[in-house]
């Protein structure tokens, strides 16, 4: 304890000669030196958790030491990720006049890409469940994957759907029966 | 050696090619001076300010290589505004002007116009080679002069510079001459080019060894590039995004495993992490991976290409292959020299990616490292101490723990034991940076056992002048100090004066300098190029001596003030 107050008064910032106790009128420096020294001292008994770690981190100039082109590369990878990259794949509808083209790698899973689905070619698509497919609807969602094969939208990862997906069909009506009975 | 003719000598002084023995040969007498000066092709200056390129040409009249370097090392941290200095083109325009053959350019953290480098392309017909790291101040433009005139161009290294970019023509100029690159990196240039340029460059260019990529050259394009030089041995990778079950990447697949002398494998700017097995068969030759800015990749992908690495010597990283990947570093790497992890986040203290826990299995299972930069959350002096007793071969160690003052989160201790630990066991140490919680003690141990220390970096640290006086005193060899935010005054600046004279530089900032002090060093060290730098808008010149100094550089110099200091450098 006696260590941290004379740590503190030893490291004191201040102006004006040595040994004087007033303050100095003239300054150039700036506050945020050892912006986290004051809230440590006095703290001994605790272990350093962090959040403790004071908002003033964020506004050091030139902290944590990395190299500004490599800042400055971060943010723009950042940036750039979630601007190009897209995975864009055609949708068809059976019975719809023209096709549609969507970027998977906008959608976190499948709840949201079915949505963005009913939404495009306004129809509604059953309730989803591993062993019937989908029920409730004349329409099921399949896709074609890198194989050539045409599968049931829902049944891998998403992360490995969007990767194998090469073109969605809104199937309609028998076929799509089919398809969903037949499982997987 | 007086008794043999001067070609003999000089046939001798061919051996010897470091840059410190030839110094010292030249110190002997004055008939080695002569020879060694005459014979000397290759010049570094580590502060452009400390010579000027007249006394060079003069000394140096075969000069064919040289290397200068500008800035302080903490501009890349933007401690130094703008336009500092750090102007290569004074040193172009003066060997242009003589009859210097220069072959050879490297240059770190200077400032380089498009005209200096259309002045280059231009004035010095066997020109090879140009390396340009941390530089700024030039476009595409001028890397195209580069490209159109330089007919015997064999290097081209563009690291980590910030460039203004015209869009890609640049490499459009190189002409159809143009065949004996051997190394060509543009990674760091951010915009469009002409790919079918590249392919054909490429193509022309069978002695090509490195080739390192930016972010626009896509998959595709990598693979054609890559049948063209299966030769390769240095590749950095722009973008890596296809879907792996196209033609396209299958082609690839079967390029790479013709790709057998890769050994440095770098960049990654856009990638798909399912892509990533490609890679696999050139991992087991690689002695140089570089993963720092491909942000895309998660630890578990990075952890299982690294598990295919076992010749690897030095790796750079993201903290996000995180304890459990670092541990796979340590069981399969044997031969790792030096390791690099950098924050992926700097500003995110919640998710601690590594801790000491990695640093410590590190330790044990490389027995071979000598050199790191690590940047984690926190330290304790217990895995401090167990590092410094499972490797003694540090040349560089360099700790960044991203909480400035943090003190041990076991013991609440400053991290005074931890590095001294580390100093006293590694009695090579060249370079040390410091950080976390550390008093005075710290510099005391520093001073004590850290004899071949060179370069110091300390941040927001000791109590006292004690601190710093300790490191002047202590270490003999020290050739760099660069200081911020701790509590040093003018006790310590003028205690020795002379040892400054043995240093290249010292930079204090937020520390407790006054101006006085400045000034009375400068008065009494003409030798020493004494800067302030000060960007606030009031103080004039002649104010008060009690005004701490916010920035302060010096630097022995043989040549006086700098002619091309900015309105708020002070030249005391």
């Amino acid at each position: 304890m006696e260590n941290s107050v004379a740590y503190e008064k030893a490291t004191e910032l201040r102006l004006g000669l040595p040994g004087i106790d007033e303050p100095a009128v003239l300054s150039s420096v700036k506050n945020n030196k050892r912006p986290l020294h004051d809230e440590k001292s006095g703290e001994n008994g605790k272990s350093g958790q962090n959040e403790r770690a004071p908002p003033s981190k964020a506004q050091i100039v030139g902290w944590p030491p990395v190299q500004s082109y490599r800042k400055n590369n971060f943010q723009q990878a950042k940036k750039s990720e979630s601007e190009c990259g897209g995975i864009y794949v055609k949708v068809s509808m059976d019975g719809a006049p023209y096709l549609r083209k969507i970027d998977l790698k906008v959608y976190k899973g499948y709840p949201e890409l079915l949505q963005v689905l009913e939404n495009m070619f306004k129809f509604t698509i059953g309730e989803y469940s591993e062993r019937e497919g989908y029920k409730g609807s004349d329409y099921e969602p399949t896709y074609e994957d890198k194989d050539g094969d045409w599968m049931l939208v829902g049944d891998v990862p998403w992360e490995m759907f969007i990767t194998s997906c090469k073109r969605l069909r809104i199937m309609k009506g028998s076929e799509a029966r089919g398809l969903s009975c037949s499982g997987v | 050696m007086n008794y043999f003719p001067d070609e003999v000598v000089e046939h001798v002084f061919d051996f010897i090619t470091s840059h410190k023995d030839r110094n010292s040969v030249s110190l002997v007498c004055k008939s080695w001076y002569k020879i060694e000066r005459y014979s000397r092709q290759r010049v570094f200056i580590g502060n452009c300010y400390s010579i000027t390129p007249q006394r060079l040409i003069a000394r140096f009249p075969g000069l064919k290589s040289l290397t200068l370097k500008g800035k302080p090392h903490f501009a890349d941290f933007n401690l130094v505004p703008h336009d500092w200095g750090g102007f290569v083109y004074p040193w172009i325009k003066a060997l242009a002007k003589s009859r210097i053959g220069l072959e050879e350019l490297r240059l770190k953290r200077m400032v380089v116009s498009d005209d200096s480098l259309e002045l280059l392309s231009k004035y010095f017909p066997n020109f090879k080679s140009l390396v340009l790291v941390s530089c700024e101040g030039f476009t595409t433009d001028g890397v195209a002069a580069i490209a159109a005139n330089c007919r015997f161009l064999r290097e081209l290294d563009l690291q980590e510079n910030e460039v203004e970019d015209h869009r890609g023509h640049w490499l459009s100029c190189f002409p159809e001459s143009c065949t004996s690159l051997v190394s060509l990196n543009f990674a760091c240039l951010k915009g469009e080019i002409n790919l079918a340029s590249l392919e054909r460059l490429v193509a022309r260019s069978p002695n090509l060894k490195s080739l390192r990529l930016n972010r626009v050259v896509p998959l595709d394009t990598l693979q054609k590039l890559l049948m063209r030089a299966p030769q390769l041995v240095d590749l950095g990778i722009g973008s890596y995004v296809d879907d792996p079950s196209s033609e396209v990447f299958s082609k690839l697949k079967a390029v790479i495993q013709l790709c057998n002398s890769i050994r440095s494998l770098s960049g990654f700017l856009e990638v798909a992490p399912c892509c990533m097995s490609a890679i696999y068969p050139i991992c087991e030759n690689l002695t140089f991976l570089n993963l720092s800015y491909a942000p895309g990749l998660q630890g578990n992908d990075l952890t299982k290409l690294v598990q295919h690495c076992r010749k690897l010597q030095r790796l750079w990283i993201l903290d996000c292959i995180g304890d459990k990947g670092l541990g796979v570093v340590a069981s399969t790497c044997k031969e790792l020299q030096e390791l690099r992890v950098f924050p992926s986040d700097p500003f995110d203290a919640e998710n601690a990616a590594v801790t000491e826990e990695s640093l410590v299995l590190i330790s044990a299972g490389c027995p071979k490292l000598n050199s790191l930069l690590y940047f984690c959350h926190q330290m304790t002096n217990a895995a401090l101490i167990t590092v410094a007793k499972n490797c003694t071969n540090f040349i560089r160690f360099r700790l960044c723990i991203l909480d400035p003052v943090k003190a041990d989160p076991v013991t609440n201790q400053p991290l005074d034991e931890g590095f001294g630990a580390i100093v006293r066991s590694n009695k090579s140490l060249k370079r040390l940076s410091l950080s976390g919680l550390l008093t005075d003690q710290v510099f005391l141990y520093i001073g004590m056992y850290a004899k071949k220390l060179e370069m110091l970096s300390i941040a927001f640290a000791g109590d006292s002048n004690k601190g710093m006086l300790y490191v002047l005193n202590g270490c003999k060899k020290l050739r760099k100090l660069e200081i911020r935010d701790c509590p040093f005054g003018d006790v310590a600046l003028l205690q020795d004066m002379g040892k400054y004279e043995t240093m290249r530089s010292l930079w204090m900032s937020s520390c407790e300098v006054t101006l006085g002090a400045c000034k009375t060093l400068a008065k009494k060290m003409p030798s020493l190029n004494v800067e302030i730098i000060n960007e606030s808008e009031q103080l004039e010149f002649s104010l008060d001596d009690r005004l701490l100094v916010d920035k302060m550089y010096l630097y022995r110099t043989l040549v006086g003030h700098r002619k091309d200091a900015p309105e708020y450098v002070w030249l005391l």
